[in-house]
């Protein structure tokens, strides 16, 4: 391919950029510096005859590698759609004329901040390479679903009825899961007035009438390897067999358990068996089945009940106790009051809550169960004594006033606690041994594995908080930082049955994404449909082990002498790999440490007596790209001083983009990336973060070049800060203007 | 303890909120309280309140009777109809206020010298005497309740306004010795005891 590289440039005209700039000296720029054989400029390049003018050139003239100087890359993205070719843009129209004023005086670096970013698409496409789908992809579509609740059977149901074959494995000898020991559930119809049929048994009957779905029972995973389309796992059988299946994707609704209420002894769980949990109360609903509810120590009807509310819940100051909201446990709470009101209206009930949540419909259920004369009391509940009688004490808030109530049962709402498996970072905290290898500690793992994973970075999910297995929860709910893998249902975070159907549906729609991108060689998400995959040069690999250890989503693996070892259907494309690699052996198709750092090369920069400073921003394309081209669109005006690159993840940035920066005379370096930590809002989860420690340590590199450590600022921008970016870029120029000019220009 | 009293405390034994949904006005409704607090933060007399809407009912539930229907809060309130514009559960809190203040009348434990309840009942022995108010035997009704001293006192007190309304025509002297009623004083009088005779018979109270 590289012999027939033929590199062709557009100017557009459209939108203003004629009036403002000077279109023929960018043609000249494009010709003599940019090497353009094919140089053309046009009125208006979105339009339809634009557009058959590129395409002609493809078509006929054999142009591979397509610079657009014209909108931002994020706009007309449609138009400027062109297969088998690499395609650069020029962001002239939100980078340049909107967001400079149109004034004479800044009319020249106006004109400057254009020739450059015609100078940098052409640089780019000159690194590019026209990128091709993955050849190592697999086509397997079947799809795993890990546990037969409600989450699961829903999730494989959804996935048949879209033409799917599943397998389910579960590791009990039923399916139904909670819900299936429920007696009834909270109503998810009109009226939302009282506990209905779970339905679970009708469910049950369909998933196994299902030609597409075939169920495991009695089965869990051993081990799972390979990538979306092309996962092979082991399953174990109750009868120590064990089968080797391939899979497309899978499904994660392993679930969860209830909290052990055994920690709670101060409410009188273990001292009395009239103090019971809410999985309790619904072994004793069913027994009675509609009748009247008995207590477990002597089988006398209960007359008068308790529920006390968030038990072990909410509890941040308590290791032993759990520190957020199970979110069902308010409306699990009426449900069962009514059991007792719906069979006998004259059973005492009273809910003892801090804070009732019934969010949506929950409110009509929760009027219903006041119309029926359940109590509701405000309070913060100190005890139950066990005396004979079950004494509940409790401060009434309203009221203000410590008092008690005797009843006789106690119904504790415990909560869920997910099933996700090994806290892998937990497992996998690093010790050094003598020759200076990591290894890790086996003794740390607790739990029992749910997947079984073969990945480098350990068997589960990571969790995110709380053990919950993480999901991208502010973006891309059900996408896990393993790719391929969906969980769902109260493995992912705490809910009901209502909330746990819907995710279920979520979860399959992502595990049919990715299996049918996994087909054609492509990514699945977020950047779904890129072809582009990380391909590294072994010659010069060192070994060193920072790609494997610093990949978000675990897809890189090491082979047996010790080298990286890509799956290409793991990875999202982020670069992460390739902002860690210290000897740059790392690169995609159409983006390299190259592509940039020609880009950057590529700037003109003016001598340090022209007083005309250079500030390069390298800007997350998902956020902060999108930030500064809003700030545009509002004719936000920043300094003329500044050329942005938008990176695709702020973690793919390498450390030789920022001191090639330096050395080529760049006055400050600012780099904007998501939001990191527990809150984050990286598109891949850890990039932002990587990139924000890699960062902090360049101050020596700085050090070394007698460069002061504030021309290289990190900052977290979010979407929203279409305001505050033009200002940091305004803030950036003045503190060049303060600490004075590089020595580095040339 | 009057014998009403007595007999509802024996009727309802513990079970306050009940009392309250089969004898006070729109007690019913006492059950749907979320207590979310907005009508004790919507009312404009909430500091004069001892125990606001809120805390009221939630003392209902806890089955504090006698702290309940002792209280002079909900002699406090003044028909603004805050509360029940704002109660996101529709409340109707006026009302519950008014028929607790009533209930507490009838069963003869409300707060004696509350001068609402006072008021109240010099204003109902006024209008059902002839079917019609009498302005002035009302002023001179309310003047006089605390005794002759206090009544001359407040009426000399009041002096230049009464004559200022005279000259205006604003108030009518001849009220005194001629007030016209309805033309079926009586026929209104048997409708008041019937009415009550229903009221009491449901409730169980003995008149």
């Amino acid at each position: 391919m590289a012999d027939e590289k033929k590199l062709a440039a557009y100017i557009c005209k459209g939108c203003g950029l004629g009036d403002r700039l000077d279109t023929p000296q960018l043609m000249t720029i494009a010709e003599r510096e940019g090497k353009c054989q094919v140089v053309k400029e046009h009125d208006f390049l979105c339009s339809a005859e634009g557009v058959a003018m590129i395409r002609a050139d493809i078509e006929s003239d054999g142009v591979t590698h397509v610079a657009i100087c014209a909108c931002s890359r994020r706009a007309k993205v449609e138009a400027f759609n062109f297969n088998n070719v690499a395609v650069s843009r020029g962001n002239l129209r939100e980078g340049v004329i909107w967001s400079q004023p149109d004034t004479e005086e800044r009319r020249e670096v106006t004109q400057e901040m254009a020739d450059d970013y015609v100078r940098m698409a052409c640089a780019e496409i000159k690194a590019m390479r026209v990128p091709e789908p993955n050849p190592n992809h697999g086509s397997n579509k079947r799809i795993l679903i890990v546990g037969g609740g409600i989450s699961g059977m829903t999730a494989a149901l959804e996935s048949a009825k879209a033409g799917y074959e599943v397998l389910l494995v579960e590791k009990t000898g039923v399916l139904g899961g909670w819900a299936a020991k429920l007696y009834k559930r909270v109503p998810d119809v009109e009226p939302f007035d009282g506990p209905v049929d779970t339905g679970i048994d009708a469910l049950i009957d369909v998933v196994n009438g299902n030609s597409k779905i075939s169920v495991h029972l009695n089965s869990t995973l051993s081990r799972t390897s390979g990538a979306p389309g092309q996962f092979s796992v082991d399953i174990s059988q109750e009868s120590g067999a064990t089968i080797t299946e391939n899979i497309g994707a899978i499904i994660q609704a392993s679930g969860s358990e209830v909290f052990d209420a055994t920690k709670l002894d101060n409410l009188g769980y273990g001292k009395s068996p009239d103090v019971i949990d809410q999985v309790q109360l619904e072994e004793l609903a069913k027994a009675a089945n509609g009748g009247a509810i008995k207590r477990p120590s002597d089988g006398k009807e209960v007359t008068s009940v308790a529920f006390v509310q968030c038990a072990g819940q909410r509890n941040p100051f308590d290791d032993n106790m759990l520190d957020y909201c199970s979110g069902h446990c308010c409306n699990t709470a009426m449900k069962q009051a009514m059991y007792f009101k719906d069979a006998n209206p004259e059973v005492d009930t009273n809910i003892l809550y801090h804070d009732l949540r019934t969010p949506g419909n929950g409110e009509d259920f929760y009027r219903s169960a006041q119309q029926k004369g359940v109590t509701f009391t405000k309070g913060f509940v100190k005890d139950v004594v066990v005396n004979g009688s079950l004494n509940v004490n409790f401060k009434d808030a309203i009221l203000d006033e410590v008092t008690s109530m005797e009843a006789d049962l106690v119904v504790l709402a415990t909560g869920q606690v997910p099933n996700s498996g090994v806290d892998i970072e937990a497992a996998a905290a690093p010790v050094e041994d003598e020759k200076g290898d990591e290894q890790t500690v086996a003794a740390k793992e607790e739990g029992v594995s749910v997947l079984n994973l073969t990945y480098r970075q350990g068997k589960d999910l990571p969790h995110l908080s709380h053990g919950f297995a993480d999901s991208h929860f502010i973006c891309f709910p059900y996408e896990s930082r393993r790719t391929g893998i969906y969980p769902c249902g109260p493995v992912r975070r705490p809910m009901d049955i209502s909330q746990a159907i819907e995710d279920a549906t979520g979860a399959a729609l992502k595990a049919i994404q990715a299996v049918e991108n996994a087909e054609l060689g492509r990514a699945a998400h977020p950047r779904s449909g890129d072809l582009s995959f990380p391909s590294f040069r072994k010659e010069g690999c060192t070994q060193c082990k920072r790609c494997t250890v610093e990949c978000p989503f675990g897809a890189i693996d090491e082979d047996e002498e010790r080298y990286p070892q890509f799956n290409e259907g793991r990875c999202r494309r982020c670069g992460t790999c390739m902002g860690a690699c210290p000897v740059r052996v790392i690169s995609f198709d159409n983006y390299s440490v190259e592509t940039v750092g020609s880009q950057l090369k590529a700037v003109d920069v003016p001598d340090e007596f022209e007083e005309k400073p250079r500030v390069l921003v390298l800007a997350c394309e998902n956020d902060a790209y999108p930030a500064l081209d809003m700030a545009g669109m509002n004719r936000r005006e920043y300094s003329a001083f500044v050329r942005v690159i938008p990176v695709r993840c702020l973690g793919s940035v390498n450390t030789i983009w920022v001191s090639d920066a330096m050395n080529s005379g760049y006055d400050a370096v600012l780099l904007m990336g998501c939001k990191r930590g527990d809150e984050y809002q990286c598109h891949f989860v850890k990039g932002s973060e990587i990139a924000h420690t890699r960062m902090s340590k360049i101050g020596d590199t700085l050090e070394q070049l007698n460069l002061e450590a504030e021309r290289v600022q990190t900052f977290e921008i979010a979407i929203t800060d279409v305001d505050r970016v033009p200002q940091l870029i305004d803030e950036a120029v003045k503190m060049v203007d303060e600490i004075g000019m590089s020595p580095f220009k040339f | 303890m009057s014998n009403s009293n007595a007999a509802m405390v024996e009727k309802y034994r513990n079970n306050f909120l009940k009392e309250v949904e089969a004898n006070v006005e729109e007690g019913d409704w006492v059950k749907m309280c979320m207590q979310c607090g907005v009508c004790a933060g919507s009312c404009p007399l909430g500091n004069a309140w001892d125990h606001p809407p809120q805390e009221i009912f939630m003392m209902i539930r806890a089955g504090k009777r006698e702290d309940v229907l002792t209280s002079d809060s909900m002699w406090m309130c003044t028909s603004c109809y805050n509360c029940i514009v704002r109660c996101p559960r529709e409340l109707p809190i006026t009302h519950i206020m008014h028929g607790l203040a009533n209930y507490a009348h009838r069963l003869g434990i409300a707060p004696k010298m509350n001068p609402t309840r006072r008021f109240a009942k010099i204003f109902w022995d006024n209008v059902t005497k002839t079917g019609r108010a009498n302005e002035l035997k009302l002023s001179i009704s309310l003047y006089f309740m605390d005794g002759i001293v206090a009544g001359i006192k407040q009426g000399l007190e009041m002096l230049p306004m009464g004559l200022d309304m005279l000259k205006t025509k604003r108030l009518d002297p001849m009220c005194l010795i001629s007030h016209t009623g309805i033309k079926d004083t009586k026929g209104l009088h048997a409708m008041l005891k019937k009415a009550r005779e229903i009221e009491d018979k449901r409730k169980g109270l003995a008149s």
